[in-house]
């Protein structure tokens, strides 16, 4: 079992460096000069490759990769010039209200998913079936900033059972009750696309399972169709469903930029897009690469899970 | 293709959002020649008119421009774009994936690396990174939407290239001297052309939401040109004021998106051969019963008896009578045979017992089953239940197949035992140890933490038949039990099976097409064709001297008894059809005696002292060579 751990966290390094080697060049295609920027548009020739030199921007693509890379190795990710701060602090503490964000969002969808998909598979072309059949495919249709709209005009302006906007109160204390209901609406607006997905899946993944020999089995043994159902079913199902999860996890977190507009959220989405739109590159930069990285080591997480679950590909 | 377009027409769903894409799409195109205001003139008297206001059918926006003009211009450019991104992203994708399938190799390894490691950004996060470096825009907004949609495509059409690369077609294609552009566009392309419209068709929704979001996010489509995504931008500052301006864009979206999934879903469903033919329903708990006729009166003796069992399967229109009409019987302590070729009845039979057979589409339409003079056919499902495994217990063929293949063994035990008796774990743990040793299994401590792919297939199959003893069972089915396994294995199972059908007293029903193994453990036998018993009787007397023309060739085509394991196909000619069975004797037509009055209605299965035969003119001298 370490082993496999092992192994699959060294396979994790060449796709980490792709991901570097990408977002690199996505930057380096960027039109424009940095060092006109700096200087303004009328600085002297000598002035500009001054700039360059002290920039490193001289220097063959390749080697201006591998120092820009042993800068973040080193932990130094660059400045921040909208911001006039460091750019991993500043990714850091976004990331932070972005996990708690995503990761609320994504245990919603994984068990409301899962468990909307077994109860759809186990009562096929019936009523509650054909109920979240089509939840479903509402679900998948709509956009999530705009749920997430039209959640803060239900729940929040006509009913007030949450607040409109923000992660914490303004005044008042910044305490588990403050946060729930602040994150409550933001997490199921930003769950509910994913949800489909699962839940689309899993009812197919359960309907192929239960043709199998091994249910027959559990039945003639006479294990209740509930248990039928819910553990031999669902188990054997979860090999398929696992994957999805993993995939969907990455459309959760950087679905959450959307989200995070909407319900000012302070995290790392919607930090990206305001660097974006006021081309703050190395922001952008950081943030990406910090965000794909854990979506890599996610997925890491995902394939030890399945090895958990399935003992034959243990080996 | 012509049943594809009626299960398209059946589905309702897929068709109205058939219809409403029509619609939209309809418009759109209009959307020039239509009577509407500027989209763009502003006009700031007149900002935020609710809906249904004169000259302003959905009323106007922040700067007072016509909603309902932006909304359809919005709608022709949302969806103008959705269908450009989708296209491109399906051109190059499928381009860069036929030509990895195709020249294969370390091409394909190369870029399916490329392919993965975009595959390992978040989606959305790539595209953020795209217009971020391009800047804000719609075409840059479009030009990220395709590119993070092409390695979706490139994987799927690589997949199904390799598949055709090696294809015999292709091979002719390469020999009459082709070259490999040449094969690539007009053999491979024509084949996976399907494959890119349906992979494109349950994708445009996901790109039409794309672009939409990052217009949305103010880094698409820049004022005073709108999309539907930036009017739901801009509108949101106003969200709580006038709602009006942000319902109008986000419920078109909606729409769009909704009607493209629903046709999208209804091509999949059309083409997915599996739903055709119902391979993707749900079996139920029990097999469903129908009777079609009273329940026979209770003739039979023993402590299972079957009589006059009938089971189809219902596929469309179709019925497949797949048992025609069972009678049998089986007292404590006897192993009854049932022989018969693949599709005779026999496993139907037998999963008819307790409700097991698939439901949709097995269909019980007559007969009854009675344990110990319990009618069980039509019994609650808590009875039936409570019978399964605890008084009739089954052994199946394969058990690499039917054991669950993610639990380990002691637990599956473990489970069967929970199911019918009140044991904590503990005890039920020691008890499955206690099966494993019964059915000899060696270190069966160590053995119950084995999943079942760590066994061996004669081990498996002791689990199988420890798991069936749980509940020490008064009857077992045995369905092909030994099939699966090596001769050597088949004997052990054997004698252990006799063993423990007379320490215990059981009653077997065993299921088998093998002769030799009938005459090693069953003292009776009954012989199945096209879903009926044709023969019946001590195993010796019907092996010695077969009375049915059927039986007697079967014989036959085992030189040796017990020896050989030749397979029963040396009967010239094949069953008929289940769901088109003849009048008269099914075996009729393969028959060498067959005469005109063997075609004419039901033959009756005629008892003849401890025998009975289906047949108006039974072997007279039973061929002694045959049975030596």
């Amino acid at each position: 079992m370490g082993g496999y751990i092992a192994r699959r966290l060294l396979s994790a390094v060449p796709v980490l460096l792709g991901i570097t080697v990408i977002v690199f060049l996505i930057m380096a295609l960027i039109p424009g000069d940095p060092a006109t920027a700096i200087l303004g548009s009328y600085a002297t020739p000598e002035n500009v490759a001054r700039i360059n030199r002290e920039l490193g921007l001289d220097e063959p693509l390749w080697r201006q990769y591998l120092i820009w890379l042993g800068n973040m190795l080193q932990g130094d990710f660059g400045q921040s010039f909208a911001l006039n701060r460091p750019v991993l602090d500043e990714v850091v503490e976004r990331f932070g209200a972005t996990l708690i964000l995503a990761g609320t969002a994504f245990v919603l969808c994984a068990l409301l998913g899962v468990i909307a998909g077994t109860i759809s598979a186990a009562n096929q072309y019936g009523f509650a079936d054909k109920a979240i059949t089509f939840a479903v495919l509402l679900g998948i249709s709509i956009p999530s900033f705009f749920l997430g709209m039209m959640m803060i005009l239900l729940f929040a302006v006509r009913l007030r059972w949450f607040p409109v906007s923000g992660m914490w109160p303004i005044y008042g204390a910044r305490d588990a009750a403050a946060l729930f209901s602040h994150l409550a609406m933001p997490a199921l607006a930003l769950a509910v696309v994913a949800t489909g997905v699962i839940a689309r899946l899993s009812r197919s993944a359960l309907l192929e399972v239960l043709r199998q020999d091994f249910i027959r089995t559990a039945r003639a043994k006479g294990v209740h169709e509930r248990s039928v159902i819910w553990r031999h079913a669902l188990r054997a199902a979860m090999v398929s469903i696992l994957p999805v999860l993993g995939i969907q996890a990455g459309f959760v977190l950087s679905g959450a930029v959307y989200i995070e507009i909407v319900f000012q959220w302070p995290g790392i989405g919607r930090m990206l897009v305001d660097a974006i739109l006021r081309r703050d590159i190395l922001l952008v930069q950081g943030g990406v690469i910090v965000v794909a990285a854990c979506y890599v080591f996610f997925n890491i997480v995902v394939d030890v899970a399945q090895s958990l679950l399935d003992p034959r590909i243990r080996t | 293709m012509t049943a594809a377009f009626l299960l398209f027409s059946r589905n309702r769903m897929a068709l109205a959002g058939g219809v409403i894409l029509f619609i939209v799409l309809l418009l759109a195109l209009a959307v020039p020649l239509l009577p509407l205001a500027d989209p763009d003139v502003t006009n700031t008297a007149n900002r935020f008119r609710p809906p249904f206001s004169d000259g302003a059918l959905l009323g106007t926006d922040h700067l007072g421009r016509d909603l309902l003009s932006r909304l359809l211009w919005g709608t022709r450019l949302s969806l103008a774009v959705g269908f450009a991104a989708a296209t491109i992203a399906a051109t190059i994708g499928a381009a860069i994936g036929v030509v990895a399938g195709f020249y294969g190799g370390r091409l394909d390894n190369i870029i399916m690396r490329g392919v993965d490691m975009l595959m390992a950004f978040p989606y959305i996060l790539l595209a953020l990174a795209i217009v971020a470096a391009l800047g804000p825009g719609l075409l840059n907004a479009l030009i990220a939407v395709a590119a993070v949609n092409v390695p979706f495509f490139a994987r799927n059409i690589r997949g199904i290239t390799v598949g055709l690369a090696h294809k015999e077609f292709v091979d002719a294609a390469r020999l009459s001297g082709l070259s490999r552009p040449q094969i690539i566009l007009t053999e491979i392309l024509p084949n996976v052309l399907p494959v890119i419209v349906i992979a494109m068709s349950t994708t445009i929704g996901w790109m039409i939401l794309e672009t939409a979001g990052l217009s949305f996010l103010g880094l698409g489509s820049q004022p005073p040109q709108a999309d539907l995504g930036s009017m739901l931008g801009e509108a949101r500052a106003a969200l709580i004021s006038h709602p009006h301006t942000s319902v109008v864009p986000g419920v078109m979206i909606l729409i769009i998106v909704m009607s493209i999934n629903l046709l999208g879903d209804g091509i999949r469903d059309a083409l997915d051969p599996r739903l055709k033919s119902g391979a993707l329903s749900r079996p139920m708990a029990a097999t469903r019963v129908k009777r079609e006729g009273p329940v026979p009166e209770p003739t039979l003796d023993g402590i299972l008896t079957l009589e006059g069992l009938k089971t189809e399967f219902h596929v469309g229109t179709r019925r497949l009578r797949a048992v025609g009409g069972v009678s049998l019987a089986v007292r404590p302590g006897e192993c009854l045979g049932i022989i018969g070729e693949s599709g005779s009845g026999k496993s139907v039979t037998a999963l008819s017992v307790t409700g097991l057979v698939a439901s949709p589409p097995g269909v019980i339409t007559g007969g009854a089953v009675r344990y110990r003079g319990e009618d069980l056919i039509g019994a609650p499902y808590e009875r039936l239940r409570a019978v399964r495994g605890g008084e009739i217990a089954y052994i199946f063929q394969d058990p690499l197949a039917t054991l669950h293949p993610l639990y380990r063994v002691g637990d599956q035990l473990v489970e069967a035992i929970q199911a019918h008796q009140n044991l904590g774990r503990k005890e039920a743990s020691a008890k499955a140890v206690e099966l494993l040793r019964d059915v000899r299994i060696p270190n069966p401590e160590r053995r119950i933490a084995n999943y079942p792919h760590e066994m061996s297939g004669g081990m498996r199959q002791r689990v199988g038949i420890a798991m069936a003893l749980a509940n020490d069972p008064e009857v077992i089915i045995a369905d092909e039990p030994t099939t699966a396994l090596d001769v050597t294995v088949q004997a052990q199972i054997l004698s252990l099976l006799d063993d423990l059908r007379r320490s215990r007293d059981l009653a077997i029903v065993f299921i088998t097409h093998d002769f030799g193994v009938v005459a090693q453990l069953c003292d009776r036998v009954a012989v199945m064709y096209a879903g009926k018993v044709v023969e019946e009787g001590p195993t010796r007397s019907v092996l010695e001297a077969p009375r049915h023309p059927y039986t007697a060739r079967l014989i036959a085509c085992v030189p040796e008894l017990g020896g050989g394991r030749r397979r029963l196909e040396a009967i010239p000619g094949l069953p008929p059809p289940v769901d088109r069975l003849p009048d008269g004797c099914a075996f009729a037509d393969r028959c060498a005696k067959v005469r005109p009055v063997c075609r004419e209605g039901d033959i009756p299965l005629a008892p003849q002292g401890d025998r009975a035969v289906r047949c108006l003119f039974p072997e007279e001298h039973p061929s002694r060579e045959a049975a030596e």
